[in-house]
């Protein structure tokens, strides 16, 4: 043996495969173990599909009560048909599983603030933000719940669950998906929690943007004073088309929420400089609020089949793998086709044999923070009506990959766990201690709104499927065969006064406490109304005549609705294809009321030559936010200048960034009169600029922009929105970034730089049932797969799949019917 | 010239079976990424080879089954991940780049587990 030789080489040999088997810093990033990820027998290449495979299995799972075959159709979804209900929800997990796994381990992961366990203490911040918010705190209360009290929905979670572990199990380490070799982590079993998990953090997605808004309003009030706050963050909308028509009288209300006594002073204030705050931690990015949809149904009456057609287009941040995968679920009991959530059993938006249903975001107020005193740095008593009230101390213990675990105590108090105190600041929190209310802490049979909607046979099933639902509250549009239509905003709110809720409430009584829960029967509906549809996009559910109050306008959005209505209004003899061309409109009803008030304070002689040119561009548009239009761009960079112009120097003094009043304030003071005192810089003191002043260095500041997007090639719309569909890990090589696509914030195809219509859908209540839909994404998660994007061309060219929705036998035989996966109980 | 030949035969035996162990032990996903190290080794001590040639052989055959993976597995894919993954490391999407480095890690790996083999044998 040569002792001196072998020892070199051995060493060099496990050194290297040890570099190689370890995950690198490299800047702000983890390299994967490279080694291991470049093997091609272990990493990333064996997730590289064979174009062209096929899918067909023959899978046994002992958990299974009886045979279930599923056909795949040429777009890799679904078609489960089982002997039993159960059975079908143990398929759907298995499939999930299958095509999505580490989607929905990441999801939960980020709602329960586990991503410091796979990615280090860099993501503590957002796991700190989610534990204390009480995501977990919330499925448990529903997992509880559930348990103890619904042995069906109980039963169905737990068949899904072991679907998705029955493929987790035999899942071989080789085989596992590619971002768990990227970052370095392993897949684990899946538990009925996590599905609660989940939608909690849908929760969080469609109502929780009020734990960033709530904070913000308050110190934007506190910086400006209530008086001109009030001017600037009106909640009344002059154009506002509600989902229920003005005019429409409604229920005598049961409950008569009383104003504190004292609350001008308490509670909406005097103006009050605030401070910069100190050691605070930076939040998750607040769900964004145009966080919408829109959805609407024609009835018979407008149609020129004369039945029905139901559209739904949920909008949400867009991902890939997309939140959305499409199945068939046909059991004795039913046979529903729609859009899933991998991490949920049922159908979510979808239809069945008798009817379709879909759903917007109802945007109402259902989260309130509460100012705490603490007696002392313990947090082990707090004042309560008039006494010390001991809390109670939940502990979360969050694992840190590469470090010590971090635990949070949180005190939990009358009004919910107390998010903000010594221990945990933001950058909007200025050192208070706030507890935070929810809705969505409360225990939720959510899940069985839609198990049920899956199965519903008429307007009576659906009213009752939906009177389940809590949170996030929701509108719901129906469409039967029958030939019925319906939309109810459906939710656990709040019986509120007027701004009960806007900003942070004293927590020392509980004088401003929720003073009960609007009952079901007294919720915002319509069943089939003269006009022949019902619709909603997210805007006010209702006009000032609604006995409750909604929460602030800024969670409204406005224009959308009136673009929808306005249109169905007009439309007749309609077809699946005209309402597919209504869900892909690019019109701008927002730049129809903005542009001629724009015009009607500029004075073109005295704009330089470039800015004439740019408001040129802007008057020659046609007002659609189409892909190639440059006026759309030369509007939106005007128009935000302006806005800037006028709101600038009333919020630019602030330490903290502040909110900016909502697009329609300063439109409907333009229209409504020209002396419009906010206008003049209060930075100025020798001069009292006027909105004229004003709008003309708004165009100026502008054009600067404009001629800079000019010089890049960047002033067409799309190229200057670059609508992107992110990977979840953000990461550019796996996302689909600068689509050629129009539409926009206001607009009906609300697709913004990364927000959009997820899951289109017109459904045509014919005999047989006629749908289209699609997604952007792909029904497979794998970024090596072929069917990984599949839908986003044709998503973006405003293009429609035919959905296969057919009984068995009919399927078997269909051309586009490709694969067959049979799963066996033995 | 008699002992020549059989010395080409050993170094080609040698760097067969380290392909073909290295791939048989590659089935069981349960094993490291790096069992080749291990079987490469042995294989140098079973063959008898000067340690120039027992790197070659083992670095070849190694190299050359990773090559041939990563191009068939790359080809039946379209380069749809490979495009993706040499984006993701410092590549500029380059494909080629992503296999040549996948069969030199296989390569170097391979060659420096058989060298350091072929110096547990007494010198000739």
């Amino acid at each position: 043996m040569r002792i001196l030789p072998f020892i070199a080489t051995s060493i060099v040999t496990v050194g290297l495969v040890s570099v190689l088997n370890i995950q690198l810093t490299i800047g702000k990033t983890q390299t994967p173990k490279l080694g291991y990820f470049l093997s091609p027998q272990h990493g990333f290449w064996k997730n590289a599909e064979k174009l062209g495979a096929g899918f067909d299995a023959s899978i046994v799972a002992k958990d299974l009560k009886g045979n279930v075959d599923v056909y795949m159709d040429d777009r890799l979804v679904p078609h489960i048909y089982a002997d039993n209900d159960e059975d079908a929800y143990f398929v759907q997990g298995y499939l999930h599983a299958k095509f999505r796994l580490w989607q929905m381990d990441f999801q939960t992961r980020v709602a329960s603030g586990r991503l410091s366990e796979i990615a280090g203490a860099d993501k503590l911040t957002i796991d700190r933000f989610f534990r204390r918010l009480g995501m977990v705190y919330g499925a448990e209360q529903t997992e509880k719940y559930i348990n103890e009290n619904n042995p069906v929905m109980k039963a169905t979670v737990e068949a899904y669950t072991a679907g998705v572990n029955a493929y987790v199990k035999q899942l071989s380490p080789e085989n596992i998906p590619f971002e768990y070799k990227l970052m370095n982590y392993q897949p684990e079993e899946w538990s009925p929690k996590k599905t609660y998990l989940f939608l909690m953090f849908m929760s969080y997605d469609l109502t929780g943007r009020a734990a960033a808004a709530d904070l913000q309003l308050t110190n934007t009030r506190d910086f400006l004073g209530y008086d001109l706050f009030d001017k600037l963050f009106t909640n009344q909308q002059d154009s506002l088309d509600p989902i229920i028509p003005k005019g429409t009288a409604f229920a005598e209300a049961t409950l008569h929420p009383m104003k504190p006594a004292g609350s001008d002073s308490a509670y909406l204030k005097k103006k009050t400089f605030t401070t910069e705050a100190q050691n605070t931690s930076p939040s998750p990015e607040a769900p964004d609020k145009n966080n919408g949809s829109n959805n609407w149904a024609v009835s018979g009456s407008k149609t020129k089949s004369g039945r029905p057609i139901l559209c739904s287009d949920p909008h949400l941040g867009l991902n890939l793998p997309s939140l959305w995968y499409e199945v068939q679920i046909t059991t004795p009991t039913h046979s529903t086709y729609g859009a899933s959530f991998p991490g949920s059993p049922a159908v979510i938006i979808g239809f069945n044999d008798s009817l379709a249903w879909g759903v917007t975001n109802a945007g109402r107020d259902v989260l309130d923070y509460y100012d705490l005193k603490f007696k002392d740095s313990t947090q082990k008593e707090y004042w309560f009506n008039g006494s010390w009230q001991a809390t109670s101390n939940r502990q979360e213990i969050i694992k840190v990959k590469d470090s010590a675990d971090v635990v949070e105590n949180i005190a939990m108090t009358h009004w919910g766990p107390a998010m903000f105190d010594a221990h945990y600041q933001n950058g909007q929190s200025m050192g208070r201690n706030l507890a935070v209310k929810w809705t969505g802490h409360n225990a939720s049979t959510g899940v069985e709104t839609f198990y049920k909607l899956n199965r519903a046979k008429n307007y009576d099933d659906y009213i009752n499927a939906i009177s389940l639902w809590k949170c996030p509250g929701q509108n719901f549009v129906f469409a039967s065969k029958t030939g019925d239509i319906a939309i109810k905003q459906q939710g656990s709110f709040v019986a509120r006064w007027d701004r009960q809720g806007d900003f942070i409430m004293p927590g020392i009584d509980s004088s401003y406490d929720w003073q009960g829960m609007i009952p079901n029967d007294e919720n915002p509906m319509m069943k089939n109304p003269e006009r022949g549809f019902v619709s909603s996009a997210n805007q006010k559910s209702v006009d000032s005549t609604y006995p409750y109050y909604l929460g602030t306008a800024s969670s409204f959005p406005l224009y959308r609705g009136i673009s929808v209505n306005k249109r169905l209004a007009v439309m007749n003899q309609i077809t699946p294809i005209d309402m597919q061309s209504l869900q892909t409109d690019n019109y701008n009803v927002f730049a129809e009321v903005a542009r001629p008030a724009l015009n009607k304070f500029t004075d073109l002689s005295m704009l330089s030559p470039d800015a004439q040119r740019m408001v040129n561009e802007m008057n020659r548009w046609d007002l659609n936010n189409n892909a190639n239009s440059k006026g759309t761009t030369a509007f939106k960079i005007i128009w935000d200048s302006v806005e800037y112009a006028v709101w600038g120097d009333e919020i630019a003094g602030s330490k903290i960034p502040l909110t900016k009043p909502e697009a329609f304030v300063l439109v409907d003071q333009m229209n409504r009169d020209s002396n419009f005192s906010i206008a003049d810089d209060i930075r100025t003191k020798d001069k009292i600029e006027t909105l004229k002043d004003q709008v003309q260095l708004g165009i100026e500041k502008a054009t600067k922009k404009l001629l800079a997007l000019e010089k890049e090639n960047k002033l067409a719309w799309a190229s200057f929105k670059a609508t992107s569909v992110n990977h979840l890990t953000k990461t550019p090589a796996l996302s689909r970034l600068n689509l050629s696509i129009g539409g926009g914030v206001n607009i009906i195809n609300a697709t913004t730089e990364n927000h959009g219509p997820r899951w289109r859908m017109v459904v045509h209540l014919t005999d047989e049932i006629e749908a289209y839909g699609l997604y952007p994404g792909g029904q497979s998660g794998n970024p090596g797969s072929p069917y990984y994007d599949t839908f986003i061309d044709s998503w973006a060219a405003g293009k429609y799949y035919r959905l296969l929705f057919l009984p068995k036998a009919k399927l078997i035989t269909n051309e586009r019917t490709k694969w067959r996966i049979q799963f066996k109980n033995a | 010239m008699k002992s020549n030949q059989s010395a080409i035969i050993k170094f080609l035996m040698a760097t067969i079976v380290s392909a073909l162990l290295a791939y048989a032990i590659g089935i069981y996903g349960n094993l490291p990424w790096w069992s080749f190290v291990i079987s490469n080794f042995i294989i140098a001590i079973a063959i008898d080879q000067k340690p120039l040639k027992a790197f070659i052989s083992g670095a070849l055959g190694v190299g050359l089954l990773w090559l041939t993976l990563a191009l068939m597995i790359d080809q039946q894919n379209g380069h749809l991940l490979s495009t993706k993954v040499a984006n993701i490391l410092p590549l500029k999407g380059s494909t080629s780049a992503l296999i040549a480095i996948t069969a030199f890690v296989g390569f170097i790996l391979g060659g420096l587990s058989s060298l350091s083999g072929s110096y547990v044998r007494k010198a000739k």
